[in-house]
């Protein structure tokens, strides 16, 4: 089993630390993992994104240009990766602020209004802990025991009385996701 | 080899009034005569001697006229790149806390490309003793200007003079150091005098002392002469020195305990 | 097994140093491995094992502040990116010449000048062939991982002293800023004083009475005696170069062609061999792991079995030459590279292969 995935979005919309917990409870259940974040132009114009693999295997290239799930949380990150789907591959995106949303035929596609959710709970700072768990539902890596070790390792100590509010925000995760288009 | 004439029964205990100290190596120093490094070398070995740290003392030395010094001084010695002594005297003293450090330095070497290091290991405050040898020239490279040669002065590279608008001023890194937090003993002496080879002396125990209490850098900087680089006599060279070079860098105690001395206003002549 | 963490490459490094007993750090912010020292100093190492960390105030302190503590047989380390580490090249052929141990960390951005802060291998050249004045060498570690940067440091102080050498672990911008999984090896008890002066009687450690006083320097003003010291480096390369190559190959036993690639160029060509393969191509990967010493047999040994060789290189062609050397005339060896921080994508490997090798 290889899971190739790309998470983006805006600066500030916890990218990179949703990619670090998915990683770091991968690596908690004795996975390969890696977790790159973006580097070369794309940096450029406040987007932020990371690629994680997870794998049974050793893990080649840290850098792809295909993904078998692309988690996508705003509406230029959505135009440079729905194209980078692997055909039968995942597309995952929160509709707040999408104005063109997507088009290919090949591909499942989802939709978790986590944004909303957050913002209705007053959980927005756990906004990205909704998405994962979306992902989760759909393709459970990583066992909850590990989750919970994941969050143990990538949170700092003085963060980890928030560790149930971040389980509670996976679990909404797994209840929000919804299927758009299903193609198998 | 033969043995020198000297070791004749002439030579007993109780007729030496002086000796070469253990530990300056028995060998003839590369220095021109009449220069001020031998007897540098000499208080300093002397002072290691009688305060029994031969043993716990690790030396630097720079690139210059004493780039040799490692091979006279009788002890563990470390030769740094030039105007790096500094750098290393900071990670060999933090690395070795219990041993006593010091770097022996050139006005070049400290001065002109070492500033840096010279200026943030001493604001760094670290715990070792810089003794720095201001003659006012590059000697081992044959004269050129140094960042402490007078206004006026001629060197190879300044052939007229050191032209001030051109070529800049000569830099009192000594004083500029004094300001520095980091630094608790700053004096600046001078060896071309028994009573000034005596405090020059009295100088370097003070300065390696203070590596007991971890208190931050003791700074010596002795004014020296350069008769080869002057192109003078080794007399005439410390006149001139006297004359010339201590109204610009006048000896005496700069900082002490921490505290900078109060001097009455100098007339500095440029 | 040891602990498992997920960890950036650069944290690796700091992680490692403390684990293989260092003594000492000294290093200068620099953009894009600058994460080695801020996560030394939050680690608090002298109150882990005595460990020293120090921010200097210039690459060029920072690698005299190595040369300082390995004088006196301390296991010292600094990091750096290419503009830093040209800075440190004074110091780097002082030490060589003076044959001090140290690890130095190259996380290689783009360059020249000021360049890029993104990850790039154009740093080849300046660390294998020698950056700095005068014959030298010293061993270049090409770590692929982040697993690769932890181990690395440790192989790199073993063999410092081993051969009194500076040792340096040639990385880039991708794996110092990436995370993956990394099984930490347990940690070393910093040595003695009385262990490291037993085990390093070179060392300047304070004169005692019964032995002579010890000199560590680069400067020999008798032209034979200079020589001697530059034979006794060249006999030194020659042993290392016989015992201390490392390489790893993947699919060659088939293989008609092949990749030939380090660190992070390596990962991207063996995802290149997987999608090659899917179409039929039969690619291997070979992965020089000591850039100095160079696999010069292992690779002459394979280029007899191959149709073509592709360098992957996130340069302009700098190991190729290594390659070619190696080698020689007899088969096609062409190199693909990025420059200036661009990363190449296993597609386009795949089609520089297709294109350069197989069709050209």
């Amino acid at each position: 089993m290889t899971e190739e995935i790309i998470i983006a979005g805006f600066g500030g919309q916890g990218v990179l630390s949703m990619g670090k917990i998915l990683a770091y409870s991968g690596v908690m259940q004795n996975k390969e993992v890696s977790w790159m974040p973006s580097y070369g132009p794309e940096m450029r114009g406040g987007t932020a994104n990371v690629t994680v693999i997870i794998s049974d295997e050793r893990i080649s290239s840290p850098i792809l240009n295909s993904f078998d799930t692309a988690i996508i949380l705003n509406q230029q990150s959505l135009d440079k990766f729905e194209k980078a789907v692997k055909p039968g591959g995942l597309l995952i995106y929160d509709p707040n602020g999408i104005t063109r949303i997507p088009v290919r035929k090949d591909i499942n596609i989802y939709t978790i209004a986590a944004a909303d959710e957050a913002g209705k709970l007053g959980l927005s700072k756990i906004f990205n802990m909704i998405v994962l768990g979306g992902f989760l539902k759909l393709k459970p890596l990583v066992q909850p025991e590990f989750i919970h070790k994941g969050l143990e390792k990538s949170l700092p100590a003085r963060h980890h009385k928030l560790i149930p509010d971040n389980e509670k925000a996976i679990e909404i995760g797994k209840g929000l996701i919804q299927a758009v288009q299903l193609i198998s | 080899m033969e043995e020198p004439f000297v070791k004749t029964e002439i030579r007993k205990d109780e007729n030496i009034v002086y000796k070469r100290t253990d530990l300056l190596v028995d060998r003839p120093l590369s220095y021109c005569p009449g220069c001020g490094h031998g007897v540098v070398h000499r208080m300093l070995m002397e002072t290691l001697e009688e305060m029994d740290i031969q043993d716990k003392t690790i030396g630097v030395s720079p690139v210059g006229c004493s780039v040799l010094a490692y091979d006279f001084m009788n002890i563990d010695m470390l030769g740094a790149a030039h105007g790096r002594a500094p750098a290393l005297a900071t990670a060999i003293k933090r690395l070795w806390p219990d041993k006593f450090v010091f770097t022996y330095q050139g006005d070049g070497d400290l001065a002109a490309i070492g500033t840096a290091e010279t200026i943030h290991a001493c604001n760094r405050g670290e715990n070792f003793t810089i003794i720095f040898i201001n003659n006012g020239i590059y000697g081992m490279t044959g004269g050129q200007m140094a960042p402490t040669t007078l206004p006026g002065m001629r060197s190879s590279t300044s052939p007229y003079g050191r032209d001030v608008p051109t070529m800049g001023h000569p830099l009192r890194i000594t004083e500029l150091i004094s300001n520095l937090p980091g630094v608790h003993y700053v004096t600046r002496q001078a060896v071309h005098t028994p009573s000034h080879v005596r405090k020059t002396k009295k100088a370097i125990r003070k300065a390696l002392e203070q590596q007991k209490e971890n208190k931050g850098i003791a700074f010596i900087e002795v004014v020296s002469n350069c008769n080869s680089g002057w192109k003078m006599t080794p007399v005439q060279s410390n006149k001139w020195m006297e004359e010339n070079m201590f109204p610009f860098y006048p000896l005496g105690d700069i900082k002490v305990d921490g505290k900078l001395v109060e001097k009455k206003e100098t007339v500095v002549k440029e | 097994m040891g602990e498992l963490r997920l960890m950036k490459g650069n944290e690796a490094v700091a992680e490692a140093a403390i684990r293989a007993g260092c003594d000492g750090y000294f290093g200068y912010p620099i953009t894009p491995q600058s994460e080695v020292m801020e996560y030394l100093m939050a680690e608090k190492p002298h109150e882990r094992t005595g460990m020293i960390v120090l921010q200097a105030e210039s690459e060029t302190a920072s690698i005299n502040m190595l040369y300082g503590g390995a004088g006196t047989g301390k296991m010292v380390m600094t990091s750096s990116s290419s503009p830093g580490i040209s800075l440190m090249q004074e110091g780097i052929s002082y030490m060589a010449g003076a044959e001090l141990p140290a690890v130095i960390v190259n996380v290689v951005r783009g360059g020249p000048g000021l360049g890029t802060i993104q990850p790039s291998q154009a740093d080849y050249f300046q660390a294998v062939k020698g950056g700095g004045h005068g014959d030298y060498k010293m061993i270049v570690l090409a770590p692929a991982s982040v697993q690769e940067m932890c181990d690395h440091v440790k192989l790199g102080f073993d063999l410092a002293f081993k051969y009194r050498t500076p040792v340096m672990i040639l990385s880039d911008g991708a794996i110092g800023q990436m995370m993956e999984k990394v099984v930490l090896f347990d940690p070393i008890p910093r040595r003695t004083e009385a262990e490291l002066i037993k085990q390093n009687p070179w060392a300047a450690t304070g004169k005692p009475k019964d032995r002579n006083h010890i000199i560590i320097t680069s400067l020999d003003l008798d032209p034979a005696g200079q020589e001697r010291v530059n034979l006794k480096l060249q006999a030194k390369y020659r042993e290392i170069e016989k015992n201390e190559v490392l390489y790893e190959t993947l699919g060659c036993e088939d293989a008609e062609y092949l990749f030939v690639a380090f660190g992070l160029s390596a990962r991207i060509c063996q995802k290149s061999m997987d999608l090659a393969r899917a179409k039929g191509i039969k690619v291997g990967l070979f992965r020089p792991i000591t850039l100095f010493p160079f696999p010069v047999k292992a690779i002459n040994d394979l280029g007899k079995k191959v149709k073509g060789i592709l360098v992957v290189e996130m340069n302009a062609g700098q190991m190729i030459e290594d390659v070619k050397l190696s080698v020689g005339c007899s088969i096609k060896i062409e190199h693909y590279g990025r420059f200036g921080g661009i990363i190449p994508t296993p597609d386009e490997v795949v089609y520089a292969l297709e294109t350069q090798i197989i069709g050209g």
